[in-house]
């Protein structure tokens, strides 16, 4: 009885650490394929003005096209940051500090990181949603049979023109937030705006908080295209396995930016 | 072409230095299944050959191995007298070019429009000036009876008008090679009818090597040169249409007659009924 109850324990273990063996060797099958593939969207193509073109189409279809989102939340994420700061702050007497508490806020971190989880949602979906369902329309498999390579073609676009939207689409968030702080804290709150201002511009430094920030944004732009092209060309080619793969990009990319942000942000302050 | 010798045997004979595409013993295997079990079979130039079968036997799959899109796992697949599974990606994609292949769904990048679709082979692969490229697309166009939508998108357009348009950006860089996945499924008569004549148009004129893969009887032997009936993995009968016709293999009668029971039987193998149903 004892014996069969060991043997009974010790098969569901083993099975268990099988199984832990098993997805384990799996996830690092994916990110070497992953990486592969990076490597090879990475190349521009031939020449210089068709996939110049084809760049500028991709940035109007991922940058212009989360304009919307953008503006509307920069601007709020700055209002709400401005009128949280400023109830906090005036407990200790500090409220004329609010304008460096916005800019330090918005180009070191929430610049970067939400306008990198909206992007991931807005055009990486979309990315992974035209990849796959190209592939699903044998779109892609004709390219091939064309003699054309659909990673130069189709991918490589679509990564350069994620790297080159982002960042920008991050520091217009942060000015756009800067300007929502001004409104909240100078004309609602009564914040005498030559402090606001004043204040900022003597704590932030360009190289520690733009630049770094703009660092990081390129790092996240890399990593959701990255994503979602990824997932758009391992897509099942079928109506569920569009829907499956655009929500693992969501889920994936989103995560990854906010894990890489403390990883980017602690290496930045120098605590690594 | 007598039916009685083994139809591999008959295609291994047939092999020339004239075929466009030479299959030599291929087994392909796809997630563990069997799709081929060492098929060999030959496309002589400028004929239209046919590869019957029922749906699920790998007639798609067998247009992908003649691409190279696929590689067997054992086997050779020569395409225009290259050994596919030797070529680098860069090689691979310049002997694409001089073939082509009709998607069942057309295929049609969906952000381009009817002229561009057809003009996207020429734009990719040569220098020509705009005014000839225009001038070849519309020729193209019409030659499909659809020069007077060139300016529409492919949303808009009925599933054979997609195919026509297909079918002109198929041979606008005048492939050697043009090979069709299942053709006429979907098509409403009309559309059948324009596609039959269309495909014996481009034989006649060009002398255009074709491999049409279809489980449409009647319309692909109306075009057939010649016909090779998949089944199981394996060839089972090949000849021109009179053989085929005329064959009294069990499982090529059942196929052509439509049969819904025979040799392929009407029930996907499973336990007895009376094991499962009546048994609580």
């Amino acid at each position: 009885m004892i014996n069969r109850l060991v043997l009974k324990t010790a098969k569901t273990l083993r099975s268990k650490i099988q199984n832990i063996g098993a997805s384990l060797l799996y996830s690092c099958a994916m990110v070497g394929r992953a990486t592969w593939f990076l490597w090879l969207i990475l190349p521009w193509g031939k020449g210089f003005k068709a996939p110049f073109k084809r760049l500028l189409q991709q940035i109007y279809s991922l940058g212009v096209l989360s304009l919307p989102i953008i503006v509307v939340a920069g601007v709020f994420v700055g209002m709400v940051l401005a009128l949280q700061g400023y109830h906090i702050l005036a407990r200790y007497g500090s409220q004329e500090a609010i304008g460096q508490m916005v800019g330090l806020s918005l180009l070191r971190e929430f610049g970067p990181v939400v306008t990198a989880l909206l992007f991931a949602g807005r055009a990486g979906s979309a990315l992974t949603a035209e990849i796959g369902l190209m592939k699903t329309t044998e779109q892609l498999n004709a390219m091939e049979v064309m003699g054309v390579d659909p990673f130069k073609r189709i991918m490589s676009p679509r990564l350069w023109a994620g790297v080159i939207s982002l960042p920008l689409l991050a520091l217009l968030f942060s000015v756009l937030g800067i300007y929502g702080g001004a409104f909240v804290a100078v004309d609602v709150l009564g914040i005498y705006d030559g402090s606001y201002w004043a204040n900022m511009q003597s704590s932030i430094s360009f190289y520690d908080d733009v630049i770094k920030g703009v660092i990081k944004t390129v790092i996240f732009a890399l990593v959701v295209t990255w994503i979602a092209i990824f997932h758009g060309w391992h897509a099942k080619p079928t109506s569920e396995g569009v829907a499956m793969a655009t929500t693992r990009t969501v889920v994936q990319a989103s995560l990854a930016v906010l894990a890489l942000d403390f990883i980017l942000t602690a290496v930045m302050l120098g605590n690594f | 072409m007598s039916m009685s010798v083994s139809p591999e045997q008959n295609a291994e004979q047939s092999i020339t230095a004239d075929d466009v595409v030479n299959i030599q013993h291929v087994s392909f295997e796809y997630d563990g299944i069997s799709i081929f079990k060492d098929i060999s079979l030959s496309i002589p130039k400028g004929k239209i050959t046919v590869v019957l079968g029922p749906s699920g036997t790998g007639k798609s799959t067998l247009l992908k191995l003649i691409s190279g899109q696929l590689q067997p796992q054992q086997g050779k697949v020569f395409t225009l007298g290259h050994d596919m599974s030797t070529l680098s990606m860069a090689e691979l994609l310049k002997v694409r070019r001089r073939l082509s292949l009709l998607f069942q769904s057309g295929a049609l990048f969906s952000d381009l429009s009817v002229f561009e679709n057809v003009a996207f082979p020429l734009r990719e692969h040569t220098k020509l000036p705009e005014h000839m490229i225009r001038d070849l697309v519309l020729l193209r166009l019409e030659s499909v009876g659809l020069r007077g939508i060139a300016q529409q998108m492919p949303v808009q357009l009925s599933g054979g008008m997609a195919r026509r348009v297909a079918m002109a950006r198929s041979i606008i860089l005048d492939p050697e090679l043009i090979m069709y996945d299942e053709p006429f499924t979907g098509q409403d008569p009309i559309s059948m009818g324009v596609l039959v004549k269309l495909i014996q148009d481009l034989k006649n004129e060009l002398n255009l090597t074709s491999v049409l893969v279809s489980h449409d009887v009647d319309e692909a032997l109306s075009i057939a040169d010649h016909i090779y009936i998949l089944e199981g993995g394996k060839i089972i009968a090949q000849g021109d249409v009179e053989d085929i016709i005329h064959s009294k293999d069990e499982r090529v009668v059942q196929f052509l007659n439509g049969h819904a029971d025979g040799p392929v039987p009407f029930h996907h193998a499973a336990k007895p009924i009376t094991e499962e149903v009546l048994n609580d």
